[in-house]
């Protein structure tokens, strides 16, 4: 007869059924299980972020608002200079008169800072608070803008996300080939801080035998050209940099040669615009991650906020490049704690062997149940089959992704779903051998058999649980397959069977015990 | 069918010494492979670099063996085919910071011009900082994952059950241990999760095995608790032998045809499901015989826990009518 367990089952099998569906027909709707990067195929990278970096740009912020706030007031300075190994500001006043002001200045205008003064001479020093605030800023800035560039570059759904309080983790799936590969880590990696910098027309001539802590006396530093062997002697603090840039496109020059355009904001506009009011005849120095890509001479003043960066690129070059530029620069640069990368080939390979071996153990597994126990072999065989279709269905609601040790980890709780079956089979088989009727073998049969079962279940999901809450990566995907394996297992093998029973009860016969459970009937 | 029709108990107490003895041995020896031989530790926990390659025909090793020693960067890379003879895994202990250009696209550049060279199928790296932090993730998961199962069995049984299961535990990772370092299987974390695997299915077996031998105690009338155990054991051997078959054969299909990635984590299984069965079957219950478990003690406790109750109950009763 029919009974609430079986009801239970039936909607349990339909549940499966239907939301499993979309992912076993990788449909382009519903919801569905993702594969994982390890089946098909993509990047993976747990990138870390030098915090330093940011903190010495941070430090040479705060002195070019120092020396834009002393031109502002027309206050006298000198020996303004930036020391980052010990991440110090240093300036001295030349006029007493001022030291009121450049204390109610520096305390006013400056946030998070700390200065102390002797004479004339002032020292300054970012706050523990503002240190830390910076760390968390740069890594928070890195997950923005490296998500923003991947998503400009248009490959499907790039996973980009903080991990812990200083890791990030970015996953790309569905890159073909390894220079593909490439040219997207190059992307992600590039800094694209971009400078505009005054050449120090004074003691150019004399850059080729300069030291680097000599440039650095003068306030000034050394940078390489970024296709000859050039050198060029630039003042440290820049003119302006890209933070200050609202937009950069591809375009060409009059020799068709791909060029970046990129327009300044007005903020930014103005400061371009009064430098080379006052720098005509000198010359100023596009620089994009510490390479000069130009140094074109200021015949004018240059309003409007256009500037444009050639340098030889290949057009694949070029539109990264904007894209990096338009997306922000990196505060400090990214460098690789690990990284796992798969080809879509190997992906592919990996799903067929291990189809093959869940296939291939299923069916053992079934056949096998069939011969020892007969139909009570079925009823636990269309359980198993119940169960496979649950786990899929959870899977694909969660949106979960399928790796390969979890593909692993669904091959195992088909091999551990049976045993729930085996176990009361074996129980009822004992019953049944006492002479007891086959509703009461039945009956008896599951009570004694579920706190085994219950017991047993509930110490492998603590492991699983562990696993799943310790482990990385694709160890999660086998936890989290063998955790939802072992939980639809509870429903359909003690549940679904025992209502099976109940329901076809009344068919069943006392003379056929090997049909219906495998062995000899007892007299 | 029917392989074990239970007739009479095995008499499997009187030669517990004997196994005892047996796995003792094997531990030990497990043990002395794991500390003079050592663990063949993969990228994972030790940091390093591992690329596969494929080739469209036969890949010539040797040559890249040749071309990879010349570069001082790769000295010490070990080379080997992977599944077919197409294919090579070049492990070194390097890894590069490097976003753009890292290991991967060196050794494509160096082996781009070796013939039949196809493609690289897989670059995975690990920088040391992050190995290390795998590592004790993996040995803390181990340590809670046996910290909870103690906490449930005593709660589900009684305290020697689980310091029985847990010491059966340790006994089959320890064995599975010792093969993984017998045939050289490179552990990663892969391995971590095969061996916890093997805990939570070693468990299962031992648990069913113990609650018969709980459902023995309280049915059976002979307080002699080598009888209960032997009885209990002969009565699931039919059901641990089929688990562990029906498991075992679907491991077996893993570890023949899952393919080259997954190898290490089926070998693993493997070991494990011969080694739990074993266990659960010849090691726990013995243990538990040495624990000095007494089945009268437990009668008692259980008996004096049933008078509470119903004392319990009567007081209730009795308060219900209002007669206290």
């Amino acid at each position: 007869m029919l009974n609430y367990r079986v009801i239970i089952f039936a909607c349990a099998l339909i549940f499966g059924v239907v939301f499993s569906i979309p992912s076993l027909i990788q449909s382009e709707s519903g919801k569905k299980i993702t594969l994982g990067l390890d089946l098909q195929g993509g990047l993976h990278m747990l990138l870390g972020v030098r915090n330093e970096v940011a903190i010495a740009s941070k430090l040479k912020s705060i002195a070019a608002s120092i020396k834009y706030l002393f031109d502002e007031e027309e206050i006298i300075y000198d020996a303004l200079s930036l020391d980052e190994d010990t991440a110090e500001i240093t300036f001295e006043i030349l006029d007493n008169e001022d030291l009121t002001r450049v204390n109610a200045l520096l305390k006013e205008e400056l946030e998070g800072v700390t200065f102390s003064q002797t004479a004339l001479k002032y020292a300054l020093q970012m706050t523990e608070g503002e240190i830390e605030r910076t760390k968390k800023d740069a890594i928070d800035q890195a997950v923005d803008t490296i998500r923003g560039r991947l998503n400009e570059f248009g490959l499907a759904e790039p996973t980009v996300a903080k991990q812990g309080q200083e890791k990030i983790l970015v996953e790309v799936p569905g890159i073909k080939t390894q220079e593909d590969e490439q040219r997207v880590r190059e992307l992600i990696a590039r800094a694209a801080h971009l400078q505009l910098m005054a050449v120090d027309e004074e003691r150019i001539a004399r850059v080729n035998t300069m030291s680097a802590a000599e440039a650095k006396s003068y306030g000034d530093v050394i940078l390489p050209d970024v296709n000859t062997a050039e050198k060029y002697l630039l003042k440290a603090i820049p003119v302006l940099d890209g933070s200050m840039l609202t937009d950069a496109k591809v375009g060409f020059d009059e020799n068709s040669q791909p060029v970046i355009n990129f327009t300044l904001n007005r903020q930014g506009a103005k400061i371009f615009g009064d430098f080379t009011a006052i720098s005509v005849g000198k010359r100023m120095a596009v620089v994009l991650d510490n390479q000069v890509y130009s140094a074109p001479n200021i015949r004018e003043r240059i309003g409007g906020g256009r500037v444009q960066i050639s340098g030889q690129f290949t057009m694949e070059e070029a539109h990264d490049l904007a894209i990096a530029l338009r997306s922000g620069s990196l505060l400090a640069p990214v460098y690789v704690m690990e990284k796992r990368s798969v080809g879509p080939s190997l992906g592919a390979d990996s799903i067929k062997a291990s189809s093959l071996a869940l296939m291939f153990g299923f069916v053992l597994v079934v056949i096998f149940m069939v011969l020892y126990y007969g139909m009570a072999g079925v009823i636990a065989n269309v359980a198993l089959i119940g169960n496979l279709f649950l786990i899929l269905a959870i899977m694909s609601l969660f949106g979960a992704t399928l790796t390969l040790p979890g593909m692993a980890g669904i091959v195992l709780t088909v091999g551990m779903a049976v045993d729930a079956n085996v176990i009361i089979n074996e129980r009822i088989r004992e019953v049944l051998a006492q002479g007891k009727s086959i509703a009461k073998s039945i009956e008896d049969g599951y009570n004694n058999a579920f706190t085994a079962i219950w017991d047993a279940n509930v110490t492998t999901l603590i492991a699983a649980t562990v696993l799943y809450a310790y482990g990385t990566g694709p160890i999660k995907g086998f936890a989290l397959t063998m955790s939802i394996g072992i939980m639809a297992s509870m429903l359909t093998a003690i549940v679904g069977t025992h209502g099976i029973y109940q329901w076809i009860l009344p068919k069943m016969d006392k003379n056929r015990l090997g049909y219906w459970f495998g062995i000899k009937g007892s007299k | 069918m029917e392989l074990f029709t239970y007739k009479k108990p095995l008499s499997l107490m009187a030669q517990a010494k004997r196994f005892g003895m047996l796995s003792i041995l094997l531990v030990l020896t497990s043990l002395g492979l794991i500390f003079t031989k050592g663990f063949n530790v993969g990228i994972d926990f030790a940091g390093g670099t591992v690329i596969q390659v494929q080739y469209d025909q036969q890949a010539p090793i040797d040559e890249v063996r040749e071309i990879l020693g010349k570069q001082e960067a790769y000295k010490g890379a070990n080379v080997t085919y992977f599944g077919t003879e197409n294919e090579i895994v070049i492990k070194t202990k390097t890894s590069s910071q490097s976003v753009g250009v890292d290991i991967g696209d060196q050794v494509r550049a160096l082996l781009a011009k070796t013939q039949g060279f196809k493609e690289i199928r897989r670059v995975d790296m690990v920088g040391a900082k992050v190995g290390s932090e795998l590592r004790e993730q993996g040995l803390l998961a181990m340590v809670l994952a046996i910290i909870g199962i103690l906490i449930y069995v005593s709660f589900r049984f009684e305290w020697r059950f689980a310091v029985a299961s847990v010491m059966a535990l340790v006994h089959d990772v320890t064995i599975a241990m010792g093969m993984i370092v017998l045939f050289g299987v490179e552990v990663n974390l892969d391995i971590l999760a095969a061996l916890l695997t093997i805990l939570g299915y070693s468990l299962n077996d031992t648990i069913i095995v113990f609650d018969r031998i709980r459902e023995g105690i309280r049915s059976i009338k002979d307080p002699d608790f080598g009888g209960i155990i032997d009885e209990s054991v002969s009565r699931t051997l039919s059901r641990t032998t089929l688990t562990s078959l029906t498991t075992f054969f679907v491991v077996l299909t893993l570890f023949l045809f899952g393919g080259e990635i997954i190898n290490g984590f089926s070998f693993t299984l493997l070991v494990g499901v011969i080694v739990g069965t074993y266990s659960s079957i010849f090691v726990a219950s013995p243990i538990l015989m040495w624990l000095g478990f007494s089945v009268t003690e437990f009668r008692a406790k259980e008996a004096e826990k049933l008078k509470r109750e119903k004392e319990k109950e009567r007081m209730r009763a009795m308060y219900e009518q209002g007669t206290l």
